[in-house]
């Protein structure tokens, strides 16, 4: 058997791969959180919650309305992304004058709320969805079984983040909304609505949220605290990446995940750490990110 | 006699303030002197450490502006190196313990801060929150703190070699005394000039730089404080409990005593106090009720409510009441 | 405020209680027997025990009669969320205000661990039905708690041995990282050693986890032919989940499922887990009598007992048996009572407490299974042999505990 510094290809590559595969949810999710961060300025803690309610929302909407996979990955960015406007439009803009800290506190709150009221419901043992038909099953690469549902979650992230790119890098919408990012009171003197471009933006990024929990549900089991601990790592892959830096935030996902792939070769323990390790190392050097503007 | 003819109704004002401020403190005091006959004094212990584990954020956050999203990483290092080394040494009596757990916490604050005071908002809250993270980790691997599996069995022991401390009512007393001692020097610090400079540079960062202060050095100097009083909290607790646990060192804790802070009035004296009584008394009481599970989303809730419109907290609405209807 | 009132009365009966204190061994404290049951509730041990645990509690209290010798038996339960810290705090605050005589349940090892510190320092008493790790009753044994159904000795004894005798002479450990799993990831290197095999590798996951999958991938890199499963509940289903969808078995490798219980097979269905080798401390259709309690169980809760949910009225009913007969429920008086009755119920064969505060019984090896041999949805298990009390456990003469002299 090839060794890579005393560790069989095929493992290394293994790890590799699936670290990729985590890295696709990390940049989903940042990707959100830095919309959310580049227009709002908030620091949405509710994050991790709105993943979990993505997950949870398409196994209720399976059990309950019949609703199937492949509906599910529309409608429930689209149910969770209007929970996200109203949460917007009733709480988020009364504090929107103040120090953002209190976004971060406020959003905060919401998260205990929506993971403590679910526990009560359904305990954080977590259940299982199945998953569907068209993914059994897997792929012989040589050096490991991929299973085909890890393929397309890959396939799946990839193209969202290409899009929601696109949207924002290449579109008129999209050029209000980073004109919208720089300067908020010359955009309205022109005479766009920027309560509303607000609005719609923290409503696409908890879609995004809610889009990684659909994929994530077949996956893991799909329980009230699962997007908890996620959420600071993707805090942490923003920060590396540059707050509010769209293209940061899907690059730094994806590399953090093959960083964490890395670590899982050799030190296994750390695997869930590194990611800090790096983020300190980040701030220390490069104060706005990898990807982010100095102020 | 001749002073007191030479008072100008203002310095009248300012004594009679005092006096006021005084006959308050010894009332509260007396108020937890007899505490313990009536309430549980484990259920007061829990309330006084984690009120000065409040107390000592609320120095950072209140009065130098900095939100620390890493505090439970002090509090668990004050929690296991007491631990620990009272677990070990049977030799050690209680109170050196506790001030070798809080020379440790102190370390790590001078480091922590070191890295981190340099930024700025939510920066250094993330800064501090993946230090903490860093010690989690630490923890969880290092053999000394028993990892998932935590401390037990920590002794009370006797306090000076003398004291049994195995009865609560005892240690409850002792805690008492700890929490005085942080709560009078965070009280002391606020008051002294150094205080003052702190909320300067809270309210106008350029404008102290620009007046001469070595900003960064007193911000450090406050967040070395504040760690050392929050391992302080952690150690006492320890003691109390017998046990430490990653609980404490995971950043729920951190959020937990952010939410304190934030619920009692950030920047008042008794803010954190009144916060950190509320939340433990909430966890105490639900839990024993049929709302048991609803805890956290009650708590969520509170404090949604909180960020929305009491933004100074309980303290400090009853203060901006008291000064609408009484001057 | 009731909880002030509570304090003061409570107070008030400890300092009377202390003044009586040589008369106080043959009664029963405050005229009433207090047990709090304690477990995870709503995590990842809750099937095991959890509500179901309560109510197999209940029915043992009902069974006896509501009441011991006129005095009414009073419940309190508590979720201790798998943390030590919630569980210590919550069991001294029961002994300390209200004093509760018996702890019952009591599940992921490393709270029943600091449970049992804490019982000791104030003198209460608990019977564990939940835990796992054979530490309880070696290493942190105390004269202040029984351990009751099962322990990893016998796990790595009975499924182990049989993997090792089968030809899984190779073995590859995924330990949960805490006490239970330390505790079964050494019992089962011993036993495996011992019979000729090997552990050519392992890793120690976090508890809980929910994505196995590099851990899997490192256990198919190991070419070993076993992947032995050391946790339990979520995390063992998670596993073996994770197993299936990358194809282990199809690629020769095998698992053991070290500790697997009853609502686990059930959860994950026989067509995943046919064929698997487990070993019990009991099995509801494994005699008449036991089918008989089972039945009336499956009738309050809507599913079968898992054996720790058994062994839990088994354990109550011989405790409020002890208090009964000595008229007291001081601690060392009943643990006496109960190490010197033999324990033959439909839950124990050949049942006995040693000084260690083991109850030691008959244990089983079953195979799970085949969806074409089980003819109804809880008939999941087939019995293959029995293992006699006296060997399934860790014997006297290996033990650490400071209550054994050797």
């Amino acid at each position: 058997m090839t060794m890579i510094f005393g560790v069989p290809v095929a493992v290394f590559m293994g790890q590799l791969l699936l670290g990729l595969i985590n890295g696709a949810f990390y940049a989903l999710l940042s990707l959100g959180l830095a919309v959310i961060f580049g227009l709002l300025k908030i620091v949405n803690f509710a994050h991790g919650a709105m993943y979990m309610l993505g997950a949870f929302t398409t196994l209720l909407g399976m059990q309950y309305l019949g609703v199937n996979y492949w509906a599910a990955l529309l409608l429930t960015p689209l149910v969770v992304g209007l929970g996200g406007m109203l949460v917007e439009r009733v709480l988020l803009r009364r504090i929107a004058h103040l120090d953002h800290l209190y976004g971060l506190l406020l959003t905060f709150g919401l998260a205990l709320i929506f993971e403590g009221s679910l526990i009560n419901f359904f305990g954080v043992s977590g259940a299982r969805y199945p998953t569907p038909d068209a993914l059994q099953g897997g792929y012989q690469l040589g050096f490991m079984f991929l299973p085909k549902y890890r393929a397309w979650v890959l396939l799946a992230a990839i193209i969202v983040c290409v899009f929601t790119w696109y949207m924002i890098e290449r579109t008129r919408l999209g050029a209000y909304l980073r004109a919208g990012t720089e300067n908020p009171a010359l955009m309205q003197a022109f005479g766009v609505n920027v309560p509303l471009l607000v609005t719609l933006t923290y409503g696409f990024g908890v879609a995004l949220a809610a889009f990684a929990g659909v994929l994530a549900a077949p996956l893991y089991p799909v329980s009230p605290t699962m997007g908890s601990n996620l959420l600071i790592v993707v805090f942490a892959v923003v920060v590396i990446g540059g707050m509010g830096s769209i293209l940061g935030a899907i690059l730094t996902g994806l590399g953090m995940g093959l960083i964490e792939g890395l670590t899982k070769v050799y030190y296994p323990e750390a695997a869930n750490t590194v990611i800090f390790l790096v983020m300190i190392l980040v701030l220390l050097l490069r104060p706005a990110g990898l990807f982010g503007k100095e102020a | 006699m001749a002073n007191s003819q030479t008072l100008t109704p203002a310095m009248a004002r300012a004594r009679r303030a005092n006096l006021r401020r005084n006959a308050f403190y010894l009332a509260l005091i007396a108020v937890g002197l007899v505490a313990p006959l009536a309430i549980y004094p484990v259920f007061l212990m829990k309330v006084l450490c984690f009120a000065l584990f409040a107390c000592a954020f609320n120095l950072l956050l209140g009065y130098a502006g900095l939100l620390s999203f890493g505090h439970a990483a002090f509090l668990a290092t004050g929690g296991y190196v007491t631990g620990y080394l009272l677990s070990s040494y049977p030799a050690l009596t209680p109170e050196m313990g506790i001030i070798t757990g809080t020379v440790a916490a102190v370390a790590l604050g001078v480091i922590f801060g070191a890295l981190s005071i340099r930024r700025q908002g939510i920066y250094f809250a993330m800064v501090t929150l993946a230090l903490a993270q860093l010690m989690f980790f630490m923890y969880i691997q290092a053999p000394f703190t028993g990892g998932e599996d935590g401390l037990h069995g920590v002794p009370r022991g006797h306090l000076f070699g003398i004291i049994s401390l195995r009865s609560n009512l005892a240690m409850y007393y002792f805690v008492f005394a700890v929490f005085l001692l942080g709560f009078a020097l965070i009280q002391r610090t606020i008051h002294s000039p150094f205080g003052q400079v702190l909320k300067a540079i809270r309210e106008n960062e350029p404008r102290a730089v620009s007046l001469g202060y070595n900003v960064d050095a007193y911000k450090l100097v406050a967040f070395v404080i504040s760690a050392g009083l929050a391992g302080l909290a952690g150690s006492t607790k320890t003691v109390v409990f017998q046990l430490a646990s990653l609980t404490d060192a995971h950043w729920h804790m951190s959020g937990e005593v952010i939410l304190m802070t934030l619920l009692g009035g950030v920047g008042t004296l008794f803010g954190p106090v009144a916060g950190a009584g509320l939340v433990v008394s909430l966890q105490h009481l639900l839990a024993q009720s049929p709302l048991g599970n609803w805890v956290s989303p009650i708590l969520g809730l509170i404090f949604v409510v909180c960020v929305l419109s009491f933004r100074s907290g309980i303290v400090g609405e009853i203060q901006k009441m008291y000064r609408k209807n009484f001057k | 405020m009731t909880f002030i009132k509570k304090t003061l009365a409570s107070s008030i009966a400890i300092a009377a209680a202390a003044s009586m204190a040589a008369t106080a061994q043959a009664e029963i404290s405050d005229g009433e027997v207090r047990i709090g049951y304690l477990a995870d509730m709503s995590g990842t041990y809750r099937d095991l025990a959890g509500p179901g645990g309560l109510e197999a509690l209940q029915m043992a209290i009902e069974d006896f009669g509501g009441s011991v010798d006129g005095m009414p038996i009073e419940v309190f339960s508590a979720d201790d969320r798998n943390s030590a810290d919630v569980g210590a705090n919550t069991v001294r605050e029961w002994v300390d205000q209200r004093n509760v005589d018996l702890v019952a349940g009591m599940v992921a090892s490393s709270v029943t661990i600091a449970v049992t510190k804490v019982l000791e320092e104030n003198d209460g008493f608990g019977i564990v039905s939940g835990s796992a790790a054979s530490s309880i009753t070696n290493e942190h044994c105390t004269p202040n708690h029984i351990h009751w159904v099962y322990d990893t000795y016998p796990l790595a004894n009975g499924t182990a041995r049989a993997v090792v005798e089968q030809g899984g002479d190779s073995w590859f450990m995924l330990t949960a990282d805490y006490a239970f799993g330390h505790a079964l990831e050494a019992d089962v290197t011993k036993v495996v050693e011992e019979n000729g095999g090997e552990i050519v590798g392992g890793v120690r996951h976090p508890f809980p986890t929910d994505d196995f999958s590099s851990y899997i991938l490192q256990a198919q890199g190991s070419g070993a032919k076993i992947i032995g499963l050391a946790n339990a509940g979520a995390d063992t289903v998670n596993a073996i989940n994770t197993a299936s969808q990358f194809g282990v078995v199809e690629a020769g490798q095998q698992l053991a499922g070290l500790l697997v219980f009853l609502n686990d097979v059930y959860a994950m269905g026989l067509d995943t887990t046919q064929g698997l080798l487990l070993t019990t401390g009991w099995y509801w259709n494994m005699d008449e009598q036991a089918r008989e309690w089972a039945e009336r169980y499956y009738e309050r809760v809507g599913s079968m007992p898992t054996m720790v949910q058994a062994g839990i009225y088994s354990s109550t009913m011989h405790y409020l048996q002890a208090v009964e007969a000595t008229g007291s429920d001081d601690t060392q008086t009943v643990r006496e009572y109960m190490m010197k009755q033999p324990i033959h119920d439909f839950f124990a064969r050949n049942g006995r407490v040693r000084e260690d505060g083991r109850m030691v019984h008959d244990m089983y090896l079953a195979r799970v299974k085949s969806p074409d041999q089980s003819t109804h949805e809880w008939d999941l298990y087939e019995i293959l042999t029995s293992i006699p009390a006296e060997e399934a456990y860790r014997p006297l003469s290996e033990s650490q505990c400071k209550l054994v002299q050797n």
